[in-house]
């Protein structure tokens, strides 16, 4: 495209948006709304989806080398292990150190068992997928030599499932929203086309193409699009602001964090962006298909 | 310049608009389309610039196959005719001069050549001193004016008028008539559907009857043939 047809273009979108500029505010307004609640919605659900990875990432595998097994055994066993498809790392630690952890962890009458460790010598298994720790754990219990194999069965699954249903569940809401905005921006368009019903025909008569059409109103839905995300960048990244000066200095130390406010906030700005780019683009981009069959 | 070969249209309301038409018009042509309403005059029109598609048959308007041209390759069609219609079609916003330069920037033409190609067919139709001035300024006749200047500032081979004076008193009917007789002269090929008799039976040129979708008569230098 030449930069003179290209300059023309991006004066109509904008003396379009300037002739209607009820309808403009309308669907801007909508698509802020929309955007707004979508930004929300991804501070909730990235955050969440940082805690569900914290909390996956603390889930490991307790293996119980039985009683009988000789330093040999315990060795070939570590390897064996280790050597799994699916296992990230694997820590040994003996009956002796188990105690010793007790012992701090519940007091001195314990020590009480250092005359006959009761204990057992343990591995502790994490899994490169925590989503599978399930099968690795069954996969060790089949070895030899092993006494058990604990994971906190049926909480972690419940855990997993609870946290993948909130993040569909969001994504759907998420879906849904973005798709009435669309549903709006078109609407806008529509009425914009409507308008100029005689300008595109005498276009079409003479020979413009059908892009040459097109174009304005692709550039008019998508500044309807950006102007919408406009405020949502703001109140988002301030509202982030509050929300991680708030609640970082009292999570530090804590398993679960949240997400460092850059460059995340950066990420999201440009994600509502490139979303109200998307919806309006897409939505006159729609209007215009039915209105402009030759 | 246009060929039509069996030519068939049934809308999908299943009106048969056309019947299986034959005909060929030459460049350099002027030819009246004549025939009561609802006989398929704007059909055949329209299927010149490629409003519409024939259901059959095969159609040629400069060697572009009207039946299965790409809705991409239209505008380029569209560029080789000029169309003129009953009501204008001017848009109100714009002034003379804008109207017509409308056309050549939309397909994108170099903006000394758009001024050059504008004054030059304002001139032609003898509204260069009106070009300033707006749509709803002007008479009817000055309209449709401006409207042909529209047509042919892209010097098409081809100009088809859909009831060009349909709106116009007698008078200003035989200025129109006028312009498209000297535009027909510089070699311009025009095909116009119309219902005044006085006009067909005066300037005399081809005449094509059209009636039931079909072409009834076809005569060179004859005259309307109806009853007024």
């Amino acid at each position: 495209m030449k930069p003179r047809t290209l300059m023309r273009h991006i004066k109509e979108s904008f003396k379009s948006i300037g002739r209607n500029s009820w309808m403009t505010f309308a669907s801007v307004s909508a698509v802020t709304v929309t955007l707004l609640l979508v930004g929300v919605f991804v501070l909730i659900m990235m955050n969440l989806n940082k805690v569900a990875d914290d909390l996956e990432n603390d889930v490991e595998i307790k293996v119980f080398v039985s009683l009988d097994a000789s330093e040999e055994t315990v060795t070939s066993l570590e390897s064996q292990i280790s050597e799994m498809s699916g296992v990230e790392s694997t820590n040994f630690s003996t009956k002796e150190e188990e105690l010793t952890d007790l012992v701090l962890d519940f007091g001195d009458e314990l020590s009480l068992f250092e005359q006959s460790n009761p204990l057992f010598d343990v591995f502790y298994v994490k899994a490169t997928d925590p989503q599978q720790t399930k099968n690795v754990a069954k996969e060790i219990s089949a070895l030899e030599n092993i006494e058990n194999v604990k994971y906190g069965e049926g909480k972690i699954e419940k855990l997993f499932n609870f946290l993948n249903a909130g993040r569909n569940v969001g994504l759907i809401l998420i879906l849904a929203l973005l798709f009435t905005a669309m549903f709006l921006i078109s609407n806008t368009i529509r009425i914009t086309i409507v308008a100029r019903r005689r300008e595109i025909e005498i276009m079409k008569l003479v020979g413009a193409t059908n892009w040459f059409v097109r174009i304005p109103f692709i550039l008019e839905g998508m500044w309807l699009g950006i102007m919408g995300s406009l405020i949502p960048i703001g109140l988002v990244a301030l509202l982030y602001k509050e929300i991680t000066d708030f609640a970082q200095p009292r999570l530090s130390g804590e398993l679960i964090q949240l997400l460092d406010y850059t460059p995340f906030i950066y990420q999201v700005s440009a994600l509502i962006l490139l979303m109200g780019v998307f919806i309006g683009v897409w939505g006159s981009f729609m209007s215009i298909r039915k209105f402009l069959r030759v | 310049m246009i060929q039509m070969k069996n030519v068939y249209k049934k809308y999908p309301n299943g009106i048969v608009a056309l019947n299986g038409l034959n005909v060929e018009i030459e460049q350099g042509e002027f030819v009246y389309i004549v025939g009561p309403s609802g006989a398929g005059k704007s059909t055949f029109i329209k299927m010149m610039y490629r409003e519409e598609r024939p259901s059959s048959g095969q159609m040629f308007v400069d060697e572009i196959d009207i039946a299965t041209i790409k809705n991409r390759k239209v505008p380029m069609l569209r560029r080789q005719i000029g169309v003129v219609f009953q009501d204008f079609k001017l848009l109100t916003k714009l002034n003379v001069y804008e109207n017509v330069a409308f056309a050549l920037e939309v397909i994108e033409e170099k903006p000394a050549d758009i001024k050059r190609r504008v004054m030059e067919v304002l001139d032609l139709v003898g509204l260069k001193h009106k070009a300033k001035m707006f749509p709803t300024e002007l008479s009817g006749g000055e309209q449709q004016r401006v409207s042909i200047a529209r047509s042919i500032v892209n010097m098409p081979k081809v100009m088809i008028a859909d009831e060009p004076t349909g709106n116009l008193d007698p008078e200003t009917a035989w200025d129109i008539m006028d312009l498209f007789e000297r535009i027909n002269k510089a070699g311009t090929t025009i095909i116009m559907a119309t219902h005044n008799q006085q006009i067909v039976n005066t300037l005399r040129h081809r005449v094509i009857a059209i009636e039931g979708g079909l072409i009834v008569r076809d005569v060179v230098g004859g005259d309307y043939g109806y009853e007024a």
